[in-house]
């Protein structure tokens, strides 16, 4: 399970963005998170990830409590959890080759013997050719680029996988090829899926259930809205 | 649009000044590198007869007050103040770049105590604080570059920093670590890789700078010795006959530091053109 209990989270602490959420997950789940733009749905994201400190509030990842986030959470939590941002510009570092982007997680976990091996086994999936493969990310498209974060995020095999408007920057082929990818690595693997999105028929025709931001966040009200079986109230 | 307007001609005059300031570059190198070793003559050899002559085939930069080779001094010179200026710019270089990314990656107290630290350095005139700290030692080289080097880090360490704070937050950083990358890897492989082109433009740019003051300081009696040939030095001594209408053995001198430094910052330049496309455009506009 992943499981957030009434997560207050922001950048100023007299006003936190995300203010008491919580959200269940259960493996093998999909559950989209909606929100209109600024309500706070990327933070909490960011909070299930492990990257960004909730104020007050709880995770439990697989049933360990998460202590620390960041660098402050153990290297097995953290790669628990594979992400995919919305900005593929922003999240490619822009020394890297689209090769080295994808394989950069497996050099960092002591993986190096792996990387042939996974690299050309999810460049085909996500649709990258091996041409493409050698290039910068300023040589590539948005949706190339995407296609190389989202190979990057699944490269650790994780067992959550969290979107964060990852086709906002998209067109609606690329949107549908990314989708596709998640979904077969959902039913190969049986990870848990958050995708957060503004979008309301992209994530009810994608997740098996979608809350909205207001069902899950209750300000003021300390009621678990989220029931932990992960049935939506 | 401004490209079309008049970006060729602009960019023409930017060609000869880069090629010009290479030029130069080049050839102080190769004087100072290969002149010592391959002329086999005593910068030091005083020739009270030959006292103070101007220009001719034999000197081409004429004699100094006690009648040794200009030409010569002037390269043993400028050998001196390179190397005072390669040094105190490199060593003020790591320095600042050491303090300002360390204060950026552990933020929080540290970061402001560092910053507050140089701000402190900064409000004294930094020829002021150099003074001070050659005053302690004995005239030499060390001192002169102790002293440059530790009043000219701040700017470099305030550039780092702002670099390293605007890189940590963005979201290929929360990608490495959500990946597993140790804090280590984050600053050897993505922090400090998209710095160090800063850093050095920052350490080129700041030769030509150590080395004004490396002149000024000699020049006030405070750097290196006065039997050694610097740059600085030979201004200073040719003061004396700049009175009685001897010009050039201020002139030479004075041209073998302001050449080479407009030089050096001219490539500089060109190079952060380079590397800073943003800064070019405005420029451009």
């Amino acid at each position: 399970m992943l499981e957030l209990t009434r997560v207050t989270a922001g950048y100023d602490r007299r006003e936190p963005v995300v203010r008491e959420v919580s959200l269940s997950l259960a493996p093998g789940e999909s559950l989209g998170l909606l929100g209109p733009s600024g309500c706070g749905k990327s933070t909490l994201a960011r909070v299930a990830a492990l990257l960004h400190r909730p104020y007050a509030g709880t995770v439990v990842l697989d049933g360990e409590p998460v202590r620390g986030w960041r660098h402050r959470a153990p290297r097995a939590q953290r790669t628990a959890v594979g992400v995919v941002f919305q900005q593929p510009r922003l999240s490619a570092d822009p020394r890297l080759t689209l090769r080295e982007l994808i394989a950069q997680p497996l050099r960092a976990t002591g993986r190096r013997a792996e990387v042939a091996d996974r690299v050309a086994a999810l460049a085909p999936a996500v649709g990258l050719t091996p041409e493409l493969l050698e290039r910068r990310p300023h040589e590539v498209s948005d949706g190339q680029l995407q296609r190389a974060c989202l190979a990057r995020a699944l490269v650790l095999r994780p067992r959550w996988l969290i979107c964060d408007e990852m086709t906002a920057m998209l067109d609606a082929s690329t949107t549908a090829a990314l989708v596709a990818v998640v979904e077969s690595y959902r039913r190969e693997s049986g990870a848990g899926l958050l995708a957060v999105g503004h979008d309301r028929v992209l994530l009810e025709r994608w997740c098996d259930r979608t809350v909205g931001w207001q069902e899950c966040s209750a300000p003021g009200a300390p009621q678990e809205v989220m029931g932990p079986g992960g049935q939506s109230s | 649009m401004a490209e079309t307007d008049f970006g060729p001609a602009r960019r023409t005059t930017r060609r000869i000044r880069v090629t010009a300031s290479a030029g130069i570059v080049a050839a102080v190198l190769l004087a100072v590198l290969l002149v010592p070793p391959l002329v086999q003559l005593d910068q030091q050899a005083v020739d009270l007869a030959a006292k103070l002559r101007p220009p001719s085939w034999q000197h081409p930069f004429g004699t100094d007050d006690v009648g040794r080779d200009l030409l010569l001094r002037c390269v043993y010179g400028l050998r001196v103040s390179l190397l005072v200026g390669v040094v105190a710019g490199l060593t003020a270089t790591v320095i600042g770049t050491a303090v300002g990314a360390l204060a950026a990656a552990f933020g929080g107290w540290t970061d402001r105590l560092v910053m507050r630290l140089v701000d402190t350095f900064s409000s004294v005139p930094h020829l002021l604080l150099g003074i001070f700290i050659v005053a302690m030692f004995r005239p030499g080289v060390g001192p002169v570059i102790v002293s440059v080097a530790l009043t000219h880090w701040l700017s470099t360490a305030r550039i780092v920093r702002s670099e390293v704070l605007s890189l940590r937050s963005r979201p290929f950083i929360d990608a490495a670590i959500s990946g597993g990358a140790s804090r280590g890897r984050v600053v050897v492989r993505h922090l400090l890789p998209a710095v160090l082109p800063q850093a050095g433009l920052a350490a080129v740019l700041m030769v030509p700078h150590a080395m004004w003051h490396e002149s000024a300081l000699s020049f006030l009696g405070l750097g290196l010795p006065t039997h050694q040939a610097s740059l600085g030095n030979l201004v200073q001594t040719a003061r004396g006959s700049l009175l009685a209408g001897d010009w050039w053995p201020t002139l030479f001198p004075g041209l073998f530091l302001v050449l080479p430094t407009l030089a050096l910052a001219g490539l500089a330049g060109a190079w952060r053109e380079r590397i800073n496309p943003r800064r070019r455009s405005e420029l451009m506009l």
